[in-house]
């Protein structure tokens, strides 16, 4: 398999509306369209409906109202690859590194000797190839979260959904599995949507923040960060990126205290 | 990885305190009753003169726990996979093995005489039906409780039900089925030794530790039953510690229960 697969893939929402069972809607009408190959970073209050957005999208919950097209097509067994990564490592404790990043591959009966050498390739990229052998819980906290990266990168999805995924990590994991991902994301390229708490994190990443507010949870605003690809330890003291951060802080304040 | 090492030390002095009770009893006690309290070189010496009688029952003793408790695994395993996928099939069966659990062996005995005959089948049958209830809970139990997120990361690989439940359900049940299969390997020898008892064969060379205490007791033979007893906790000893064994071996490399690196 090439690094060059599938392109990204584009998504639409339309009057997006979701409640659980008869309560108040969690997420109100959202419009939103993303382009191909954008990195969309999702940010707002607690219970605003972020995880509820990335489920919707996976398809792992149905819409109450409104159409999600992914690629033009709704979500469905025949929608393109996507992968999810949680805010846990969700990693199967029983099976070494290895295997757990191989069973995507396996699930799906690709033949072994092809799932090797794309497990191996994936490991290197999240630089965890001597721990292929380990079991989950011999690493830590920041080095199981890369194998949970690891494990949504072998099929190289064209959809990338993750949920906080480095909330549980002290900064400076954080900020290096940031720059991990930026590459990744330079070498397969796949359209991504990331749920944070973090401004920092969210401009970092994104070339596309929203900002949505709760109850209910509503696109509030949109910034969008100019700031050139790639982007390395150094964006973090461009100026440029510390009036990014301020703004969408100043939204964030801002929604927040409609909240309250 | 190193195992937590077991001091011997506490145990062995508790082992002699308790002998040295023993003896003490027996001074206090009233002559005429002494004899219902052996001392325990007599037990020692009643297992070399009785030892042929108590190693053929034991071996008996031992067949039936080990066939009762097998089918006990196997048929809380199929049963246990067949609630997990319905909840309708759970509530519908739930209740009834509830009722066999409540079920006395006292009672059911002779009926199982008359049914499979005295012996071995009904000894197995026994033990099958002590060690089942435990195994089936258990297993069941975690077989529905696999972590949401896990079961909804198969749903996203596009998973078969098939692999949901062999790659997934069933590893992540293991820990619970390993806690069934202690109670169950602690019940095993008791139900088999409850069994022969009340259903044991009086025929050939049929008859269990269970049978053999009828025997002694009925003969005043004190010692010789005691001799009987520590059998039997012996036997259950060797069960209890092959299941703790086969536990650890699939256990130790990834669940926490047994992660002792850092102690
Ligand atoms: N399965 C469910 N049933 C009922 N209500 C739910 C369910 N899942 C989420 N909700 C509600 O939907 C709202 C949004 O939840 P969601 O988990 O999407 O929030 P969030 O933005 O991800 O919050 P956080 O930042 O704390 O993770 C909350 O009010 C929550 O109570
Ligand atoms: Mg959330």
């Amino acid at each position: 398999m090439t690094e060059t697969a599938a392109p990204a893939c584009s998504v639409d929402l339309s009057r997006v509306t979701k409640r659980f069972g008869s309560g108040p809607a969690v997420l109100d009408e959202l419009d939103f369209a993303a382009r191909a190959g954008d990195f969309v970073a999702i940010i707002g209050p607690s219970g605003c409906g972020k995880s509820t957005l990335l489920r919707l999208l996976a398809g792992l919950s149905p819409l109450t109202a409104g159409t999600l097209h992914i690629d033009g097509q709704p979500p469905g067994v025949d929608s393109p690859e996507l992968a999810y990564v949680f805010q846990e490592p969700t990693l199967l404790a029983w099976l070494k590194v290895a295997a757990n990043v191989e069973l995507p591959l396996s699930l799906r009966g690709v033949p072994a000797a092809q799932r090797r050498s794309i497990v191996a390739r994936c490991l290197r990229q999240v630089r965890l190839e001597e721990r292929a052998e380990a079991f989950p819980r011999q690493l830590s906290g920041g080095q199981q979260m890369r194998v949970s990266l690891a494990r949504a990168l072998v099929l190289q999805p064209r959809l990338l959904l993750l949920d906080e995924p480095f909330g549980a990590l002290d900064e400076m994991t954080r900020n290096h599995l940031n720059e991990e991902l930026l590459d990744l994301r330079e070498q397969q390229g796949w359209t991504a949507f990331f749920v944070t708490h973090s401004v920092a994190e969210a401009v970092f990443l994104a070339n596309r923040v929203i900002v949505m507010s709760a109850h209910p949870g509503r696109i509030a605003h949109e910034v969008k960060i100019d700031l050139p690809y790639p982007r390395v330890r150094a964006t973090r003291e461009d100026p440029a990126f510390q009036r990014l951060v301020a703004a969408v802080t100043h939204h964030l304040h801002s929604v927040e205290g409609d909240a309250r | 990885m190193s195992r937590r090492r077991i001091p011997v030390i506490p145990a062995v002095i508790a082992g002699i305190a308790f002998i040295g009770l023993w003896y003490g009893v027996r001074e206090v006690i009233s002559p005429s009753r002494v004899f219902m309290l052996p001392p325990p070189h007599a037990v020692l010496q009643a297992f070399a003169v009785h030892a042929d009688e108590l190693l053929l029952a034991s071996r008996n003793t031992a067949i039936g726990a080990l066939l009762g408790f097998a089918l006990a695994v196997l048929v809380s395993g199929s049963m246990a996979l067949l609630l997990s996928v319905s909840n309708l099939i759970r509530s519908a069966l739930y209740p009834y093995l509830m009722m066999m659990q409540m079920m006395p062996v006292i009672v059911i005995a002779p009926v199982l005489v008359l049914w499979v005959g005295a012996g071995l089948p009904s000894v197995t049958i026994i033990t099958f039906l002590i060690c089942f209830f435990p195994l089936v809970v258990n297993t069941t139990q975690g077989l529905i409780s696999t972590d949401r997120k896990l079961v909804e990361l198969f749903h996203l690989y596009r998973a078969t039900k098939w692999q949901e439940i062999v790659r997934l359900r069933v590893p992540a049940a293991l820990p619970y089925f390993f806690t069934g299969l202690r109670i169950a390997g602690t019940l095993a020898p008791i139900g088999a030794i409850v069994g022969d008892f009340s259903a044991g064969s009086s025929g050939g060379h049929g008859g269990g530790l269970g049978f053999l205490t009828l025997i002694y007791g009925a003969q005043f033979k004190m010692a010789a039953l005691f001799a009987t007893v520590l059998s039997g906790c012996m036997l259950g000893f060797v069960f209890v510690a092959t299941v703790s064994g086969l536990s650890w071996l699939s256990l130790h490399q990834w669940h926490d229960a047994y992660d002792k690196s850092d102690h």
